[in-house]
C-alpha cells in the first residue's frame, strides 16, 4: 500500500506524535519553572491525548462492538501492508495498540502529584510517555524486522530516559545508566541476529521470511540449520530482554526499584504486553505453517526448536522469579521479580500458540494490567505519605489506611491468581492453552506453572500479612490521608479486576477476535 | 421439588449479610456510629444472615424427598436444581442442586455456621478481656464467617466443576484472615501453612479440571446450544468414559487425573501424610472457627472424593481402593497414638479428627453399601461432636487462659455441667453405644471387615487407643484433686448451654434413631456404590 494511503489507518499515532511536539515546545517554553501549566495544563493535555487516539483507534475498528455484542465477532480488518509492507493493521495489532494506550493512560494519571518525578519538567516528562506509547504502537503493529528494530530502540531511548527521570535520587540515575547498559547490548545482538538473517535468507519482511523458511534450501544443511537457530536466538534473546525473561532479566529489578514509581508501573505492563504480542507475531507468521503452504510440508519451518526455546524461557521465568521474589523485602524489587515470573506464565501460552495460545496471552494482558497497575498505583500512594517503599513499612496499614489497603489485598490475591478474581481467570485460560494443545512437554509446563503460582502465593501473602496481621511499629497510629487520584485509579482499576473475576465473556470475545489472525 | 431457585438463596444470603455489614462501615463516619455500635450491629447482622440460611436450609430439608429421581438426570436425586449458562465463551454453567449426598452435609453447614456464629459473641467473656477475640475488630471477624458461609454452602450445591473450584477456593481467603488475625501467639505461622498447602492441593485439583474438560466428549448447555466440552459434573459422569482417553505424561490418563483430585481432597481431608497443617490451625484459630474447620471444612475432602473421583473416575477408583483403606488405617492408627501424646487439649482434639476422618477413608474405600453409608455418616456425626469438642475446649481456654491437660485436676467438682458435657462429647467421640458415633463407626467396620479384614481389625486397635486417650485426658482433667488455681472458676454460661446443649441433643437423639439422615442418603449412596462394586467383582 502507499504512504499517502496508509495515514489513515495511524491515526492514532498521529494524534500521539503531534501531542508529544506540543509537549516539547510547552516545556520548552516553561523550562524552570513551577506554574499551572507544569502543574495542571500539560498532564490534562496528554490525558487529552491519550483519550484522543484511544477514540481514533476505537472509531477505526469494530472493537466496540465485539465487546458489546454477543454475536461472533465478524471478518478481521485487513490491510497488511502499510507503508510498503513495514506496518500491519490486524486485530492483533489493533488490540496491543489500545492495550499499551490504556496502559499509559493510567500511568499518566498516577504522575500527577507523584514525588518522584521533577516539578519544573512536566512537559519533557509527558512527551516522552506519548513518544513511548506511540513506539509501542508502531512495535505491536511492525510486520518487517527494520520497522520491529527502529519502534524498539524508540521504546527502549524513552524507557532509559524516564527510568533515571527522577535526577536528584542517586538510585534512579544508577537505574537508568544500567538500562542503557544492558539495554545497547540486548538490542545490538538483536540486531546481529537480524543482519545473519538477512544474509542467510535474504528477507526482513516477516511474510517473505515465512516463505524464505519454508523453501530455503541452505536451512536443509547442518551449518545452514545452526546459521539459522543462531540468529533467531539471538533476536529471542532481544525480545526477551523486553519483556524482562529469565535470563535476560538483569535489568529489570533494579530498573523498576530505581524508577519513578508511575513509570514502573508503565514498564511492568506495557513494554511487556508489546513484547509479547511482538513475539507471537514473529514466531507465528514465520514458523507456523499456514494454510496455504501446504505444498512445502517438508519444509524448514519445523528446523528451528523455537517452542523449546521459549518453553525454556517460560520454566526458568516462572521459576526464577518466583523464588527470589522470596527474599525481596522491597515492594517495588519484588514486583519487579514477580512480573518477570508473569512472563513466565505468559510465555507458557505463547509456546503452546494456536488460537487457545493466543487468546491466553492477549486475556492475561489485560487482566495483568489492571492488577500490576493497581499494585504499582498503592505502592506510589503509601510511597508519598509514608516514604517508604519497605515491607516492614506496611505493617499494621490496614488501620490507618483500610481502602487502599483493601484493595492492594485484592490485586496481590489476583497475582496469585486465587478466584474470584480476574488473575484466576487470566490463569484458568494460561493453563486450558497448555492443555488443549496437548503432548508431554506442555503438561510439564503446566505443571511447574501451577507449582510456582503455589510459591508466589508466600510472598504475596507476606504483604497482605504485613498490612492486616502484623501490628504497626511506627507510634503514630492516625489515619493516613489518601484522598488524592493516585487513590482514586487504584480503586478504580480494583472494579475491573473483581468484575473480570466473575464474568468475564465480553473479554473473552476480545481476546478471540483479537486471536483472529490465525484462520 | 426439581426446580428451584432456593439454594442460590442459602448460598448468598450469608454473602448478603456481609455486604451489609460492608455498607455500615462506609457508611459510619456519615452517621457518626461508635465502635460499640457497629459491633454490635455487625454481630446482629451475622446472626440474622446465618440464621435466615440455616432457616431456607430447614426448608430446604422439609421439601426434599428422598429417593426422588430427577427426569432430567436419570441415575441421579437431583433436587432444588438451579441451572443457567453463566460463562458462554468456556462452557460454564451456574448449576446447583442438592442430593441425598450433599442435602446432609448442607444441613450440617447451616447448623454448624450458625452455631459458630452465636459462640462468636462475648456474653460471658469477662469485661477485662478486652483481647479476646469476639471483641478485636468485630465488623471483619463476621464478615469474613459469612463469606466463608457463603464459600461452604456453595461447595456443596455446585455441580459444575469450574463453579465448584470457585468456591472451593472462596473459602481459603476467609479463613486465612480468620486465623492470621484473631487467632492465638503463632497465627502468622499457621494461617499461611494452611494457605499454602490446600492451595497447592486445588492447583493440582485445578489441573485435574482442566485436563478433564478437554477430554470430555461433545454435549448441550442447558439453554440447548451445543459446546465442545463441559464441566458439568453429572454429564461428566454419565456421559463419558475416560478410560479409553489414553495417556497423560506416559501414565493412564484416569490415573494420573485420579490423583491429582485425590491429593487435593486428602489434603482437605486431612489424610497421612499431608495432616501436618491441622493442629496448627487448630490449635492457633478461635473457637468458632476451629469448630468450623473440624465441623464442615474437613468433609469437603471426602465429600470432593465421593462427589468427583467416584463418580466421574470409577476404573481408577477401583485401582486405588486399597491405597486408600491403607491410608485410611494409619489416620485411624497413627492418629490416635499421636493422641497420646498430647498436652494440649486442643492439638488432642485435632488429631483425634484426623484419627476420625480415617474411618470415613476404610468404609468408602469398601464399596458396600454399609462402608460408604458408614463413611457419609460419620462425616456428619463427626461435624456435630468435633464441634462441640472444640467449644467444650473453648469454654476453659476462655476461663483458665491456657489448654495445658496436666494444669488442671478435680474440675469435676467446680464445673460439674462442663464435666458432664464433655464427658458426654468424649463418649459419643470414642464411639460408645447409644451415641451416634457408634453408629456409624460400626458401619465403617462392617463394611469393610469382609473387604479389607486385616485393616480394619488394626483399625480397632485404633478404637481402643482412642478410648484410652479420652479416658485419661477424662482423668486427668476433671479426676482427682482440684487444682488451688482454679477455685473460682465458673461453670457454663448461656451462650455456651445455647451452642452445647443442642449438638448434645443431636448426638444422643441419633445415636438411637439414626434414621433422619441415613434415610436421605441411602438412595444416592447405593446409586453412586452399585458401579463401583460391580467393577472390583464385588457383587
Amino acid at each position: 500500500m502507499q504512504n499517502l494511503e496508509s495515514f489513515r489507518y495511524i491515526l492514532p499515532e498521529l494524534v500521539l506524535a503531534g501531542f508529544a511536539v506540543l509537549m516539547f515546545g510547552l516545556s520548552a517554553a516553561t523550562r524552570g519553572k513551577q506554574n499551572s501549566l507544569q502543574r495542571v495544563w500539560i498532564p490534562l493535555l496528554s490525558v487529552i491525548a491519550l483519550l484522543a487516539a484511544l477514540f481514533f483507534g476505537l472509531s477505526s475498528t469494530e472493537l466496540t462492538s465485539v465487546i458489546f455484542s454477543s454475536r461472533e465477532s465478524t471478518s478481521p480488518p485487513a490491510a497488511s501492508n502499510l507503508f510498503f509492507g513495514l506496518l500491519t493493521f490486524d486485530p492483533l495489532g489493533v488490540f496491543f495498540r489500545m492495550l499499551v494506550m490504556i496502559a499509559t493512560l493510567v500511568a499518566v494519571l498516577i504522575s500527577i502529584g507523584s514525588p518522584d518525578l521533577p516539578k519544573d519538567r512536566t512537559g519533557e516528562y509527558h512527551g516522552l510517555l506519548l513518544i513511548l506509547a506511540l513506539g509501542m504502537c508502531f512495535f505491536v503493529a511492525s510486520n518487517h524486522l527494520l520497522m520491529l528494530y527502529v519502534s524498539m530502540e524508540t521504546v527502549s531511548l524513552c524507557s532509559y530516559l524516564l527510568t533515571g527521570w527522577n535526577t536528584p535520587s542517586n538510585r534512579s540515575r544508577e537505574a537508568g545508566l544500567k538500562y542503557v547498559l544492558y539495554g545497547g547490548v540486548a538490542s545490538g545482538i538483536m540486531l546481529f541476529g537480524m543482519s545473519l538473517l538477512y544474509g542467510l535468507l535474504g528477507h526482513l519482511s516477516i511474510p517473505e521470511l515465512h516463505s524464505a523458511f519454508a523453501n530455503s534450501e541452505l536451512i536443509q544443511t547442518d551449518t545452514g540449520r545452526w546459521a539459522c537457530i543462531v540468529s533467531v536466538m539471538f533476536i529471542l534473546a532481544g525480545l526477551g530482554y523486553k519483556i524482562a525473561a529469565v535470563p535476560f532479566h538483569m535489568w529489570s529489578p533494579d530498573a523498576y526499584e530505581g524508577a519513578p514509581t508511575p513509570f514502573t508501573a508503565l514498564l511492568s505492563v506495557a513494554p511487556k504486553a508489546a513484547g509479547m504480542a511482538v513475539i507471537l507475531r514473529f514466531f507465528h507468521s514465520i514458523f507456523v505453517p499456514s494454510s496455504d503452504s501446504i505444498t512445502t510440508l517438508s519444509s524448514g519451518l519445523d528446523q528451528i526448536p523455537w517452542v523449546l526455546f521459549i518453553g525454556i524461557l517460560s520454566a526458568l521465568s516462572m521459576t526464577v522469579g518466583n523464588l527470589i521474589a522470596l527474599a525481596q523485602n522491597n515492594l517495588k524489587r519484588l514486583l519487579a521479580y514477580s512480573s518477570i515470573a508473569h512472563a513466565g506464565y505468559v510465555l507458557m501460552a505463547v509456546a503452546s500458540g494456536g488460537r487457545p495460545g493466543f487468546e491466553a496471552v492477549t486475556l492475561y494482558m489485560v487482566v495483568y494490567l489492571f492488577m500490576n497497575m493497581g499494585a504499582f498505583a498503592v505502592v506510589s500512594v503509601i510511597d508519598r505519605h509514608l516514604g517508604t517503599e519497605e515491607i516492614h513499612g506496611y505493617k499494621g496499614l490496614s488501620k490507618r489506611a483500610p481502602l487502599v489497603c483493601f484493595v492492594m489485598a485484592i490485586f496481590l490475591f489476583s497475582l496469585t491468581g486465587l478466584p474470584p478474581t480476574a488473575g484466576f481467570i487470566g490463569k484458568y485460560y494460561l493453563f486450558a492453552a497448555l492443555f488443549q494443545k496437548g503432548g508431554t512437554w506442555f503438561m510439564v509446563l503446566a505443571l511447574i506453572g501451577v507449582l510456582n503460582s503455589v510459591i508466589s502465593l508466600f510472598y504475596y501473602a507476606r504483604i497482605v500479612k504485613a498490612m492486616y496481621l502484623d501490628k504497626t511499629t511506627e507510634q503514630s497510629s492516625e489515619m493516613i490521608p489518601v484522598a488524592n487520584l493516585a487513590t482514586v485509579v487504584a480503586a478504580l482499576l480494583a472494579v475491573p479486576t473483581l468484575i473480570l473475576g466473575i464474568f468475564w465473556d465480553p473479554l473473552a470475545r476480545l481476546a478471540d477476535w483479537s486471536a483472529s489472525i490465525l484462520r | 421439588m426439581l426446580e428451584s431457585t432456593l439454594l442460590t438463596w442459602i448460598t448468598f444470603v450469608p454473602s448478603m449479610g456481609m455486604g451489609i455489614i460492608g455498607l455500615m462501615l462506609l457508611i459510619k463516619p456519615v452517621l457518626k456510629l461508635s465502635n460499640q455500635t457497629l459491633d454490635n450491629l455487625s454481630r446482629f447482622v451475622a446472626l440474622v444472615a446465618s440464621g435466615a440460611a440455616f432457616g431456607l436450609v430447614l426448608w430446604l430439608w422439609q421439601g426434599f424427598e428422598p429417593g426422588l429421581t430427577n427426569p432430567a438426570y436419570p441415575t441421579t436425586q437431583l433436587q432444588f436444581v438451579h441451572h443457567l449458562v453463566w460463562i458462554e465463551a468456556f462452557n460454564i454453567e451456574y448449576f446447583m442442586g442438592v442430593d441425598g449426598l450433599s442435602i446432609t452435609m448442607v444441613i450440617l453447614t447451616g447448623l454448624i455456621s450458625f452455631i459458630a456464629v452465636v459462640a462468636s459473641f462475648p456474653w460471658g467473656i469477662e469485661k477485662n478481656d478486652k483481647k479476646h477475640f469476639s471483641r478485636k475488630s468485630v465488623p471483619g471477624f463476621m464478615a469474613m464467617v459469612l463469606l466463608l458461609e457463603t464459600g461452604m454452602f456453595g461447595v456443596f450445591c455446585a455441580l459444575d466443576f469450574f463453579l465448584f473450584y470457585v468456591f472451593w477456593e472462596v473459602m481459603l481467603l476467609p479463613m486465612y484472615f480468620l486465623i492470621g488475625v484473631w487467632g492465638g501467639p503463632r497465627k502468622e505461622y499457621a494461617a499461611i501453612k494452611f494457605f499454602l498447602y490446600t492451595l497447592a492441593g486445588s492447583v493440582l485439583m485445578l489441573l485435574a479440571m482442566i485436563a478433564l474438560y478437554f477430554a470430555s466428549n461433545p454435549t448441550t448447555l442447558v439453554d440447548g446450544s451445543p459446546c465442545s466440552h463441559t464441566f458439568n459434573l453429572i454429564k461428566l459422569a454419565t456421559e463419558n468414559d475416560f478410560g479409553s482417553v489414553g495417556l497423560l505424561l506416559g501414565v493412564d490418563f484416569t490415573k494420573i487425573v485420579f490423583i491429582g483430585l485425590f491429593i487435593a481432597f486428602a489434603i482437605k481431608i486431612p489424610m497421612f501424610p499431608f495432616h501436618t497443617w491441622l493442629p496448627d490451625a487448630h490449635v492457633e484459630a478461635p473457637t468458632p472457627i476451629s469448630v468450623i474447620l473440624a465441623g464442615i471444612l474437613l468433609k469437603m475432602g471426602i465429600y470432593g472424593i465421593l462427589r468427583i473421583n467416584y463418580s466421574i473416575l470409577p476404573e481408577a477408583t477401583v485401582w486405588a481402593r486399597y491405597a486408600i483403606a491403607v491410608f485410611g488405617t494409619i489416620n485411624i492408627v497413627y492418629a490416635a497414638f499421636v493422641c497420646m501424646a498430647q498436652k494440649d487439649l486442643k492439638k488432642l482434639i485435632a488429631y483425634s479428627s484426623v484419627s476420625h476422618m480415617g474411618f470415613c477413608l476404610l468404609g468408602m474405600a469398601a464399596f458396600t453399601e454399609q462402608g460408604i453409608t458408614g463413611a457419609v455418616y460419620q462425616m456428619w456425626n463427626h461435624g456435630i461432636i468435633s464441634p462441640a469438642l472444640f467449644l467444650l475446649a473453648g469454654v476453659i481456654y476462655d476461663r483458665a487462659h491456657h489448654r495445658e491437660i496436666e494444669g488442671f485436676g478435680g474440675l469435676s467438682k467446680q464445673m460439674p455441667e462442663y464435666g458432664a458435657l464433655t464427658g458426654l462429647a468424649f463418649m459419643a467421640s470414642l464411639g460408645l453405644p447409644g451415641l451416634n458415633g457408634f453408629i456409624s463407626e460400626a458401619l465403617c467396620f462392617l463394611g469393610a471387615f469382609n473387604v479389607f479384614t486385616v485393616l480394619t481389625v488394626l483399625s480397632a486397635l485404633g478404637v481402643v487407643i482412642t478410648a484410652a486417650y479420652y479416658l485419661w485426658t477424662i482423668q486427668r482433667m476433671f479426676l482427682g484433686p482440684l487444682n488451688q488455681k482454679y477455685v473460682n472458676l465458673r461453670d457454663m454460661n448461656w451462650r455456651e448451654r445455647l451452642t452445647l446443649y443442642p449438638l448434645s441433643a443431636i448426638m444422643i437423639v441419633l445415636g438411637f434413631y439414626p434414621m433422619p439422615i441415613l434415610d436421605l442418603m441411602n438412595h444416592t449412596l447405593h446409586e453412586l456404590v452399585k458401579p463401583l462394586a460391580e467393577a472390583s467383582g464385588l457383587l
